[in-house]
């Protein structure tokens, strides 16, 4: 066998980080996280719900708080974010149904309140900065085998849910009108997918934290978006691209010493801009160099 | 002695609606089956409603829908959406599309196999997009990406399709094509009730006109409801009526 750590610079760069416990967590759960995020990510750029995603992040505060209160920063946080964002995404709901409120507005309006309750409980405790930065931006590096054991088995169940349901919410999404038509429970598997995008923001939480959990459900999902074009595909290389993405940002947090969860995005961000300049087809750069045909030339 | 033909679709008083005042107002009619029908009306008449109605897609304030003589019979019929209403740059294939049609025979939870991606094909074929079959569906132009949704009703076996404004945006040689394949379905006794306000198509192309102003104002062959009364109240002011030399000109002005 080689020795490839034997090679200093490797050594340097990959070897002497990988030797670390909490490197090694840090970066499985960051594959874990990558395939989950990558795939449930895909229906939030298809179906348009961004600023849902972003609201269900920030949301999710309160509950966290309340359960760090309770036991720090391994107290029962992910219970505290589960409840959290079943509730949000449920009076989200209430609040649209029949058309009463449009849905930007009703997630602008509850976001924001969940968010000051989250902020409002921690100000009372007199909660730390250093931890009050971790709620907020999350830290990957700090996560111990028990987390990781969690987030493995939330993301497994989140993964299954969209492999048994695949078709169904492949037709509500792109023709809701057929999904009603064959009968299906539009509205109940609406509920499903925003109980997916709820667990998948949970388990990502202590990973970038509330205010970037939306980046790694959008970013790489919309970079794969220009890149192929069937919604499977899709899932595939947004996980891919969002498990590079945090692999890489992780090192680059290492070397460069900037906060993890910073890196990682910027990383998305940056493959994002990429594709946006060079996709195949897509891409600004590609739209220069060919003409548009006409349309109907081929009918 | 006239054999009676099968009704394929009875509307009985029918309304509906999203507001608090129905779009569709006590409509009345039965078609049979076999036909080909053209039902037209200025923009905002209810035409997208009373086949949203007809689909069951949204609550019907009054009335009775009647699918070949039954109230739940509405797996036989298919809809092809109007074009704003399709996401065309969703990250589906064409074949994507067309499979979701066979989402009955396939089965609650379960995926596509290899005899309905062939069903699928064979429906591809049938509206001549086989070779089209891995395209995304925005690559398409506008009468294939008609013509998909035509194929995705074959592949559903349905027997009454509902086309809601076919004809917009798509230019006079594709506009051909969807009339051939029209016309094949007609052979085969499969029920079309198309939605346009083209009232230069309407008269050459089609058995039987449905004039619709939020209520049915007449229902019958084109010589008989082509006629500037019927028109001026369905149009109103959105149509201009000339006579010349005994002919008479009418007029929309209705853009898509």
């Amino acid at each position: 066998m080689i020795d490839v750590c034997g090679n200093p610079a490797i050594q340097t760069l990959i070897c002497k980080p990988l030797s670390y416990t909490f490197m090694q967590n840090a970066l499985l759960t960051m594959l874990i996280l990558g395939v989950v995020a990558g795939t449930v990510g895909s229906y939030v750029v298809v179906r348009g719900m961004a600023f849902l995603t972003d609201a269900l992040g920030h949301a999710i505060l309160p509950g966290v708080a309340i359960a760090y209160l309770s036991g720090g920063v391994h107290g029962p946080l992910l219970l505290g974010a589960a409840i959290a964002a079943s509730i949000t995404a449920l009076v989200i709901g209430f609040f649209t149904r029949g058309g009463k409120l449009r849905e930007d507005t009703a997630i602008g309006i509850v976001f924001t309140g969940a968010l000051a309750l989250g902020l409002a409980i921690l100000s009372l405790h007199k909660v730390t900065a250093v931890d009050l930065e971790e709620l907020l931006v999350g830290n990957i590096l700090a996560l111990n085998g028990q987390d990781l054991a969690v987030i493995f088995v939330v993301g497994l169940v989140v993964l299954l849910l969209v492999r048994i349901f695949y078709k169904e919410l492949l037709i509500v999404s792109f023709d809701p009108a057929l999904g009603a038509a064959l009968r299906y429970p539009v509205e109940g598997l609406r509920y499903l997918l925003l109980l997916m995008l709820a667990l998948t923001a949970v388990i990502a939480i202590q990973a970038v934290g509330v205010i970037l959990i939306a980046a790694m459900m959008v970013t790489p999902a919309a970079t794969a978006y220009l890149l192929v074009r069937r919604l499977h595909w899709m899932m595939v290389i947004s996980s891919v691209i969002c498990c590079f993405s945090g692999v890489l940002g992780i090192f680059l947090s290492w070397h460069l010493s900037v906060s993890s969860s910073a890196a990682i995005v910027l990383t998305m961000t940056f493959l994002f801009l990429l594709a946006y300049l060079f996709a195949p087809k897509r891409g600004l750069v590609w739209g220069f160099i060919h003409v548009r045909e006409p349309e109907e030339a081929t009918a | 002695m006239k054999a009676v033909k099968p009704i394929a679709i009875r509307l009985q008083n029918l309304s509906a609606g999203y507001g608090r005042i129905d779009a569709v107002q006590h409509v009345s009619v039965e078609i049979e089956a076999g036909k080909r029908v053209a039902l037209v009306g200025p923009n905002g008449a209810g035409k997208s409603t009373l086949f949203k109605a007809i689909m069951g897609l949204m609550r019907v304030s009054g009335g009775e829908v009647w699918i070949h003589g039954q109230r739940e019979g509405r797996q036989t019929v298919a809809y092809v959406p109007q074009f704003e209403d399709v996401d065309w740059d969703f990250p589906v294939s064409v074949m994507d599309v067309v499979v979701m049609g066979l989402a009955r025979q396939i089965g609650w939870l379960r995926l596509p196999g290899r005899q309905h991606q062939q069903a699928a094909l064979r429906a591809l074929e049938r509206v001549g997009l086989a070779d089209y079959r891995n395209r995304q569906i925005g690559e398409l132009s506008g009468g294939q990406k008609r013509r998909v949704f035509i194929a995705r009703a074959l592949a559903q076996g349905a027997s009454i399709l509902l086309l809601d404004e076919p004809f917009s945006g798509v230019d006079a040689a594709a506009q051909q094509t969807l009339f051939e394949i029209l016309d094949r379905l007609r052979d085969e006794g499969v029920t079309v009730v198309l939605a346009t306000h083209d009232l230069n198509l309407v008269s050459t192309h089609f058995d039987t006109l449905m004039v619709l102003n939020k209520r049915l104002l007449a229902y019958g062959k084109p010589e008989a409801v082509f006629t500037p009364e019927i028109m001026a109240a369905a149009f109103g002011s959105q149509m201009a009526i000339w006579h010349s030399n005994g002919e008479v000109i009418m007029l929309t002005d209705q853009h898509t």
